[in-house]
């Protein structure tokens, strides 16, 4: 076996506290709320606000309705660029990049203003504001969901793609038979499942931190609730962001568990 | 009739000079197993495309059993293919991965499941059928993908080549189980593949192909005792070349280095004119006594292939290849040894020179 060398290890442990010695200070804060005693003190007080459960549950379906609508737009489309159109894979890489270059403040700011007016062609209204109600703007949240998760869906997608020759596979199917949806159903999203995962995993991490959005389209998504928290009190918003990062990981690991026996099928032709 | 047609078929690809497949055409009667043979880049593999349907024809029609299927999608076919890659579905299990095309023709999970246990028992893996493909061998995973393709009871099965990706012992026991079952099921097939001794070991009928043209189309044994072109001879099997010059057109002699030699038949070309005459490997001898034509050359080198003993032997300038069967009272020549070689008039081809 192959061993580690000293480097290796320095540059291993290095990471290691980059990323923990943060989380390691946010769970120390929130343990001390009450003066020289440490305690869940900040965590009780949280966990009594019905907002906190309010938003946090509110957060997790905009996830998955986010993951979902992100998968049906970007699967097809990944596929059909590495299948038939690959030479328009640069554009779309560019396309999918635009979230890191343009500021969801930007976004948000687009999407209010070309949506909170009826939509109109020649004078016919085809449909209404969609800032006018609550359901409408949900929709739009969404929708500026998928656009901030695209580069990571986009980039999840195209490499679980690469990795199987999806050629030969569209070609095996239809020469049994097969019509593009089942293709897609049967022979594209099984293989992708390890690609999938990666790519909800990081949907599910942005969207149920993210601010900008929620708080100017005025939904009460978990961001603008652990703001606002944090506007006010001090230790609680650590204790949250604690536990959102608790319930994100076992809510993935549970994933991974779960599709444990079939990730191992992918990838290994 | 023939059941599969392929008449003036032409492909050119965008931004291609030249067609990638010309002027094709091909009858292949029901249950008859033709190879395409070629070098790479030949449009072998294009042609059987095009008979999928994952390509079409720029000009030119395809029927199968008196249907145009020229413009039909590959999924409305029923023509079965089986990939070098073998392309099974890693998410599946074996006995999925066969029952793919009857599921998809909505055949019953009783009918699939008999039918799955019928064709694993032909390649016998009846043990196989809950693994996945990961779990199987290169040489099992292809057997699997050939039985998945006949699920279906195609009209045509398509194999493009099929052994490339094994190795040399299994690709011989697995060619001759395709043949076997190709036979037991009497499925029209065509076989593609750049591997000489495959399509002359398995075919009924094999098509030789050059820069998208058919060079021949004819039985092994037409292919490699009488090709029809120099592409087709140098191609298939060994040749040796030996340029010469016509002595007497009519009654077939030549003149190599100023040694006759003879063909046993009438020459096309004039007196005098330069002409190259071709032997295979087998045809020549050694001694003087083995045919009417006689050289003499020094041994360049020796390799032992197993059943054969090659030997390359200089005559005149001109290296010869010539095979001697590797018997126990074998006296193996000798490197740097003169011998005197001898072959048959009838051994000899007369090409014009190109």
């Amino acid at each position: 076996m192959k061993r580690f060398s000293f480097w290796s290890w320095l540059w291993f442990i290095l990471g290691v506290l980059y990323f923990f010695i943060p989380l390691y200070s946010t769970l120390d804060f929130s343990l001390r709320a009450k003066r020289g005693e440490i305690g869940f003190l900040a965590y009780t007080n949280a966990f009594s606000d019905p907002r906190f459960v309010d938003s946090f549950l509110y957060s997790n379906v905009m996830a998955v309705l986010t993951i979902l609508i992100s998968f049906l737009l970007v699967v097809p489309t990944a596929y059909w660029v590495n299948l038939r159109l690959p030479q328009l894979r640069s554009a779309i890489e560019f396309i999918t990049l635009m979230p890191f270059v343009i500021p969801a403040i930007i976004l948000v700011f687009g999407l209010i203003k070309t949506y909170s007016r009826p939509f109109e062609i020649f004078g016919l209204e085809l449909f209404p504001a969609l800032t006018s109600t609550s359901t409408s703007s949900v929709a739009l949240l969404v929708a500026g969901y998928v656009v901030l998760s695209l580069p990571y869906v986009y980039r999840s997608v195209d490499n679980g793609l690469r990795a199987m020759d999806v050629r030969t596979l569209t070609e095996a199917a239809e020469s049994l038979g097969a019509n593009g949806f089942t293709i897609l159903w049967s022979v594209i999203f099984p293989n992708l499942r390890t690609a999938l995962f990666s790519g909800a995993l990081l949907t599910f991490a942005i969207v149920v931190g993210e601010l900008t959005l929620a708080t100017f389209l005025g939904l009460p998504a978990f961001g603008p609730y652990l703001a606002l928290l944090g506007n006010h009190k001090a230790y609680e918003p650590s204790a949250l962001t604690i536990v959102s990062l608790a319930l994100t990981w076992g809510a993935m690991g549970l994933i991974q568990l779960l599709t444990r026996g079939t990730a191992q099928t992918s990838g290994t032709h | 009739m023939a059941f599969l047609d392929l008449t003036n078929v032409r492909k050119t690809f965008p931004n291609a000079a030249d067609p990638a497949v010309e002027n094709f055409n091909l009858q292949v009667q029901k249950g008859e197993f033709v190879s395409f043979l070629g070098p790479s880049g030949c449009g072998k593999t294009t042609t059987l495309r095009m008979v999928a349907g994952f390509e079409l024809p720029t000009s030119g029609t395809i029927t199968i059993n008196g249907a145009d299927m020229t413009y039909q999608p590959p999924n409305q076919r029923n023509v079965g293919m089986v990939f070098q890659s073998y392309a099974l579905f890693p998410n599946m299990t074996i006995a999925d991965n066969i029952g793919f095309g009857m599921k998809i023709r909505k055949r019953t999970p009783a009918d699939i499941q008999k039918r799955v246990g019928e064709l694993l028992d032909l390649i016998h893996l009846a043990d196989k059928g809950k693994s996945y493909p990961y779990q199987l061998s290169g040489g099992q995973q292809q057997r699997v993908a050939l039985v998945r393709a006949l699920a279906i009871e195609p009209q045509v099965l398509l194999l493009d080549e099929p052994l490339s990706a094994l190795d040399a012992k299994i690709r011989v026991e697995l060619r001759l189980e395709i043949r076997r079952i190709q036979r037991q099921l009497g499925i029209t097939t065509i076989y593609v593949t750049h591997d000489q001794e495959e399509a002359l070991s398995l075919s009924d009928r094999i098509v030789v192909m050059s820069k998208g043209v058919v060079e021949q189309i004819g039985t092994p044994f037409e292919i490699y005792n009488t090709p029809r072109t120099l592409f087709v001879a140098s191609f298939v099997g060994t040749l040796n070349k030996l340029a010469c010059t016509v002595v007497d057109a009519a009654a077939g002699h030549l003149s190599f280095n100023g040694q006759p030699l003879q063909t046993g038949r009438a020459i096309a070309q004039a007196n005098n004119s330069p002409v190259t005459i071709m032997l295979r490997p087998e045809e020549l001898n050694f001694g003087a006594e083995n045919g009417e034509n006689r050289l003499e050359g020094k041994v360049e080198a020796v390799n032992f292939l197993g059943a054969i003993v090659r030997v390359t032997i200089n005559v005149g300038g001109t290296n010869l290849t010539l095979d001697v069967f590797n018997e126990r009272k074998l006296n193996v020549p000798q490197v740097g040894q003169t011998y005197p070689i001898s072959f048959p008039a009838h051994a000899c081809w007369v090409m014009p020179v190109s």
